[in-house]
C-alpha cells in the first residue's frame, strides 16, 4: 500500500518533519498567548488538538507532544473521521471505510488545533470542520498542516504552515510516517499516473 | 498492512447466507462507528443526503420499521414509508406492480418486510435500487441477526475480527418458523461460534444439524446445560399468529417446558454468572421469558434494540458505497 518513494521529489526528510512539528508547536502557543490577551480572550490551558484520520491523526500526537515542552502540559488529542462528511463519499471515488471519531473530551467552548498532513484543494478540511462542529461547539478552530502544496477550490487557509510547496494537479504529495509502518518519516512529491486511489 | 476490504461484496442485504465473513466483519467494525455518532448530541451525519431510502413493509412491524426508519434519517436520507395495510395491496395489487410504482418514484435504497419468503430477492430482480431484507417470511431477518452479533461482541468486548470463536450461543424456541434463528444461525457459525438449538420437537425441522451445523436439543435443560454450558441464550418470541396450537400447546406448557422461567434463569446463573440472555422482542412476558428475567442485568434486549439502528445504519451506507461503486465501474 506505501509506494516506494522512487522516482519522486523528497520535499521533506525525517529531521526536516521532526523540526517542523517543533517549530509549529511553538507558532501554536504563541498564537494562543496572543490571542489570550486579544478579543477572543482565548484560555490556552484548554487547548485541544484535533487530527483527522489518518496522516493528521499522528501529527497531531506528534504536536500536542511538542506542546507539551512548550507549555509544560500535554494537551488533550481526539482524531476525527471524516468520511461520513465527504462531498465525494458516495462518487465511488473516495475511501469509504469508517474508522471512527474518538474525541473523549468535552470540545465545547475550547479552542481547537485541526491538523493534517497535506492540504490541498480544502475539501476535506470543509468536511473536517463541519464533522467537529457536529461533534460540538469549540469557542475556536485553528488549522495546522505539515505541508500546503496550494490549489485550493474553496476558501480555506491554515493558520500554522510547516511547509508550502507549488505543485501541478497530476502529482500527488505522499506522506510517509514511521507510526504507519515507514521505515523514516519522509514527504515525497512525485507525478501520479491516476490521481485516483487504486 | 492487510488490506481492509472497503465495500460489500453483495450489491444487496438478501441474508446472511452467501455472506462472507469479510462482508460480516466489514458491517459490524463499520456500526461500532455509528454507536459513536449515536452517542453524540447530535446524533446526524450527511453521508447519504439527498438518497431516497424506500421502507415497504408488506408486514405489519413497528420496531424493524422505527429502527431502519431512524437509521435512514440519521445518515440524512429522505424516507418514503409504504406498509401494506390501507394500501393497494389490499385492493389486489400485486408485489412487482407495487415495485414498479415505488420504483417510479427513484429510490436509491429499498428495505422489505415482507410475508411472503424471496420477496426481497424477487425485488431485487424487478427494481433497480439496493435492496436490504427486513425480514421475509420464514426465509431471513439478517439485520436481526447482525444486531444480535454486534450485541455479543459488544458485551464480551470483541472486535468484529476476533469474532464469536470459543463462545456457545444457545437458540431456544420455534426454529422451524424463526427466520430470526435462521439467520442466527448462520452468522454466528460464520463468525466461529458454536450454536445449539433447542425447542419443542414439532418446531425443529429434520436436517438441522447437518444443514447448520449446530447441535440440536429437544430438551431444553440438555441444551443449556450439558457439556460445558452456554455462554449466551436467544430465547425466541413464540410466534402465536404463526404457530398452530397444535405444535406448541399452551402458554403454560410452553413456559415451562421451554420457557426461561426463574428457576431455570438461577439454575443458568448459578453455572455460570456472566450469562448472557437476548430476545429479538417484542416479548411475551411470563411465555418464552420470565419478566424478572427480561429485566435482569444478564438481560441485553433493550441494548439490541439501540444497536439495531447502528447495525441498520452501517448496512444503508455500505449498500449506498456498493452501488456508487458500481456506477463508477460501469460508466468506466
Amino acid at each position: 500500500m506505501v509506494d516506494s518513494a522512487t522516482a519522486g521529489r523528497v520535499l521533506m526528510d525525517h529531521d526536516d518533519v521532526r523540526r517542523v512539528v517543533a517549530r509549529l508547536a511553538h507558532e501554536v502557543n504563541d498564537a494562543l498567548r496572543a490571542a489570550q490577551r486579544g478579543p477572543l480572550g482565548l484560555d490556552p490551558s484548554r487547548l485541544a488538538i484535533v487530527g483527522i484520520r489518518t496522516g493528521g491523526a499522528h501529527l497531531a500526537h506528534r504536536l500536542a507532544e511538542q506542546l507539551g515542552i512548550v507549555m509544560g502540559r500535554v494537551p488533550e488529542v481526539g482524531v476525527l473521521d471524516i468520511t461520513l462528511y465527504r462531498d465525494d463519499v458516495l462518487s465511488g471515488a473516495s475511501m469509504p471505510t469508517l474508522k471512527g471519531t474518538e474525541i473523549d473530551f468535552d470540545v465545547e467552548g475550547r479552542p481547537i488545533v485541526l491538523v493534517d498532513d497535506v492540504l490541498f484543494t480544502g475539501r476535506t478540511i470543509r468536511a473536517a470542520l463541519d464533522a467537529l462542529l457536529d461533534v460540538g461547539r469549540p469557542s475556536c478552530v485553528l488549522l495546522g498542516v505539515l505541508v500546503d502544496r496550494g490549489l485550493r477550490e474553496l476558501p480555506i487557509a491554515a493558520s500554522f504552515v510547516g511547509r508550502a510547496v507549488e505543485t501541478t494537479r497530476d502529482e500527488r504529495v505522499d506522506v510517509h510516517l514511521v507510526e504507519e509502518g515507514a521505515a523514516s518519516d519522509q514527504v515525497v512529491v512525485r507525478v501520479a499516473r491516476d490521481r485516483r486511489r487504486p | 498492512m492487510t488490506r481492509q476490504q472497503q465495500v460489500l461484496s453483495m450489491p444487496h442485504l438478501l441474508g446472511i447466507e452467501g455472506m462472507t465473513r469479510d462482508d460480516a466483519v466489514l458491517i459490524l467494525d463499520t456500526a461500532r462507528s455509528f454507536v459513536e455518532v449515536n452517542s453524540r448530541q447530535l446524533k446526524k451525519v450527511p453521508a447519504l443526503r439527498g438518497r431516497l431510502v424506500a421502507l415497504l413493509f408488506f408486514e405489519n412491524s413497528t420496531r424493524t420499521r422505527l429502527s431502519f426508519e431512524l437509521a435512514a434519517k440519521r445518515l440524512s436520507a429522505d424516507t418514503l414509508n409504504f406498509s401494506a395495510s390501507g394500501s393497494s395491496v389490499q385492493k389486489g395489487e400485486t408485489l412487482s406492480d407495487t415495485a414498479r410504482n415505488i420504483e417510479a418514484m427513484g429510490p436509491d435504497l429499498v428495505v422489505v418486510r415482507h410475508e411472503a419468503s424471496g420477496a426481497p430477492w424477487h425485488l431485487s430482480r424487478v427494481m433497480s435500487g439496493a435492496i436490504a431484507n427486513a425480514g421475509d417470511g420464514q426465509h431471513e431477518h439478517p439485520t436481526q441477526a447482525l444486531l444480535d452479533a454486534f450485541t455479543l461482541l459488544s458485551r464480551w468486548k470483541r472486535t468484529a475480527a476476533e469474532g464469536l470463536e470459543g463462545k456457545t450461543v444457545c437458540i431456544v424456541g420455534d426454529i422451524s418458523r424463526s427466520r430470526v434463528a435462521r439467520s442466527n444461525m448462520l452468522l454466528l457459525k460464520l463468525l466461529g461460534a458454536r450454536v445449539r438449538v433447542a425447542g419443542p420437537a414439532t418446531m425443529l425441522p429434520a436436517a438441522l444439524a447437518d444443514v447448520y451445523g449446530v447441535d440440536v436439543f429437544d430438551d431444553v435443560d440438555d441444551a443449556l446445560f450439558s457439556g460445558n454450558g452456554i455462554d449466551a441464550v436467544m430465547m425466541l418470541r413464540i410466534q402465536k399468529e404463526r404457530a398452530a396450537r397444535a405444535v406448541m400447546g399452551s402458554d403454560d406448557d410452553y413456559a415451562l417446558g421451554y420457557g426461561l422461567h426463574r428457576e431455570r434463569f438461577e439454575r443458568l446463573l448459578g453455572r455460570h454468572d456472566d450469562i448472557v440472555v437476548m430476545h429479538p422482542g417484542p416479548i411475551n412476558r411470563g411465555v418464552e421469558i420470565d419478566a424478572a428475567v427480561a429485566d435482569s442485568s444478564s438481560s441485553v434486549i433493550l441494548e439490541q434494540t439501540e444497536n439495531g439502528v447502528a447495525v441498520r445504519m452501517a448496512v444503508l451506507y455500505l449498500l449506498a458505497v456498493g452501488q456508487a461503486r458500481a456506477d463508477v465501474g460501469s460508466a468506466e
